[in-house]
């Protein structure tokens, strides 16, 4: 163990700490926010609608290649009529949340991130301050909201997206009739696989989020600043997505 | 109105104040001047409560600015207008939600009164045509004006300004000067500009402190500062480079450094 083993540890509980702390300003500051609704649409518009292109392609890819690897393997056990239902699982429980979360850290997570950046290196959010108008409440609530809504509903489009893709190889590229590869896909998924999915992408929602807002907000003002919570944004959420991951996994299974 | 008696605040290890004392009067215009990185930015940052004294007391309208809950400092800031050094625009809203902003987050006012009062507001600052403008398709001036109609919106006691001439061209430093004196005069709102423009702030400036290495070096009307003898405030006044206030960066001996290896 070297000598700065401490001090790291140590720094990184002050931090944990402080976001925690900034979690519980922003929740506080959430139920006023809703006082301009409007703000919190626009969050969402901007953190949800402004991804589903991105969401949608890779929902489609990703179910493609499901669809492919997934035929290939249960293909060796004379299971291909179950590749709905392996798709639709790994969709649902993993693959969805999982990476619509990914792909959320990287579109939307760090468009915030440098937003609130940028307004604060440009004294935006000290204006507000001196307008006695806190920042916390008018700029970053909403966005926390946004990003936390959005998810869920990008992550479902993912899923059926995907499922679709998985759809376009098994049906009508390998033969798979459809109606065999719907009923059992349909008779095989119940609510506990998009419970968990929504409890996953609900807790990534937060996660998300929060790293961006609080990267944002404590971006030093500087060009390289806000370059750099931009960066912590994706690499920190990217981290905390998997660990997540990992842990709800673990507590479902 | 605002006084700031023996006030220390320092960052790190760097004294930005070292026992500052300043009173500003109500009603006039009282000049804030030093040379760059002295603090004055600092100073209304202090008094508007955004950072506070390591040590030393800030009051406002009587107020103990350290000792007020955050609720508190919020409705103390509603009593203050403050303009900004690049204007500090909303870069998302059109220079009429600007101007309408605090008002919308601190007054329920009808629709048709909130446009009457911005419309007044920005015709004050001559910008009434510019309302439907984006921040990004102003000039430098222009953005000034605004953020200065914006600051007024809210009828404030007490202004303060942030550099207001910076970067400005002639017109529009003019613009801006007849602005601050004529909101002064017919609003009665007492001002409070930090500046390092000392033919803008002799022009009409009540009264002026001079700050110096954390501390006032020289305070009074316009006049008695170009008459006081004392060198740093000739250095001030006349612009020289070096004086009391070095050139040059505290640096070892230049000949023995470019002869180390």
């Amino acid at each position: 163990m070297s000598a700065r083993t401490p001090f790291h540890l140590g720094r990184s509980i002050f931090k944990l700490g402080a976001v925690t702390r900034f979690l519980l300003r922003v929740l506080a500051q959430t139920p006023p926010s809703l006082r301009h609704p409007g703000l919190t649409v626009e969050q969402i518009y901007n953190a949800g609608a402004r991804s589903l292109v991105i969401i949608m392609l890779c929902g489609l890819f990703v179910g493609m290649v499901l669809g492919l690897q997934a035929y290939d393997l249960l293909a060796r056990f004379g299971s291909e009529s179950a590749l709905g239902v392996a798709a639709a699982l790994g969709l649902l429980r993993e693959l969805g949340p999982v990476l619509t979360a990914l792909l959320f850290a990287g579109r939307a997570g760090t468009a915030l991130a440098s937003e609130i950046g940028l307004m604060g290196a440009t004294d935006q959010l000290t204006a507000m301050e001196m307008m006695a108008v806190d920042p916390l409440r008018y700029v970053v609530a909403p966005r926390f909201l946004g990003g936390l809504i959005a998810m869920p509903l990008l992550t479902a489009i993912f899923d059926c997206i995907g499922l679709y893709g998985t759809q376009l190889i098994g049906v009508s590229m390998m033969g798979i009739p459809s109606g065999t590869f719907w009923s059992q896909t349909v008779s095989a998924v119940n609510l506990r696989d998009i419970r968990e999915g929504f409890i996953k992408s609900i807790v990534f929602g937060v996660a998300c989020s929060l790293v961006a807002v609080y990267e944002g907000y404590y971006a030093e003002h500087t060009a390289e600043g806000v370059g750099l919570a931009t960066t912590r944004t994706v690499v920190t959420s990217a981290v905390l997505i998997l660990f997540l991951d990992y842990i709800l996994t673990a507590m479902f299974l | 109105m605002i006084d700031v008696r023996d006030v220390r605040y320092g960052i790190g290890d760097h004294a930005v104040f070292s026992g500052l004392n300043v009173r500003v009067a109500a009603g006039g215009i009282t000049a804030i001047m030093g040379p760059s990185g002295t603090g004055k930015t600092t100073l209304l940052r202090l008094i508007m409560g955004q950072v506070l004294p390591q040590a030393g007391r800030i009051s406002v309208f009587g107020q103990d600015v350290s000792a007020l809950a955050r609720a508190e400092l919020y409705a103390l800031r509603q009593r203050i207008g403050m303009l900004f050094q690049n204007g500090a625009l909303l870069t998302g809203m059109s220079v009429f939600d600007n101007v309408a902003f605090p008002v919308r987050e601190h007054a329920r006012l009808p629709a048709p009164v909130l446009r009457e009062l911005v419309l007044m507001k920005l015709q004050a600052v001559g910008l009434r045509g510019a309302a439907e403008l984006m921040p990004s398709e102003l000039s430098g001036g222009m953005a000034r004006r605004v953020a200065l109609a914006r600051a007024i919106v809210m009828d404030p006691e007490v202004l303060l300004y942030d550099e207001p001439f910076v970067g400005l061209d002639p017109i529009s430093k003019g613009v801006i000067l007849r602005l601050i004196q004529s909101l002064n005069r017919t609003l009665h709102i007492t001002s409070v500009l930090v500046s390092h423009d000392v033919p803008e702030i002799s022009a009409i400036a009540d009264y002026t402190y001079l700050i110096s290495g954390g501390k006032v070096v020289a305070e009074g009307s316009p006049a008695q500062l170009r008459s006081d003898a004392s060198e740093v405030v000739q250095q001030f006044v006349s612009g020289a480079p070096d004086g009391p206030v070095a050139f040059h960066y505290p640096a070892p001996d230049y000949f023995t450094q470019l002869l180390e290896r």
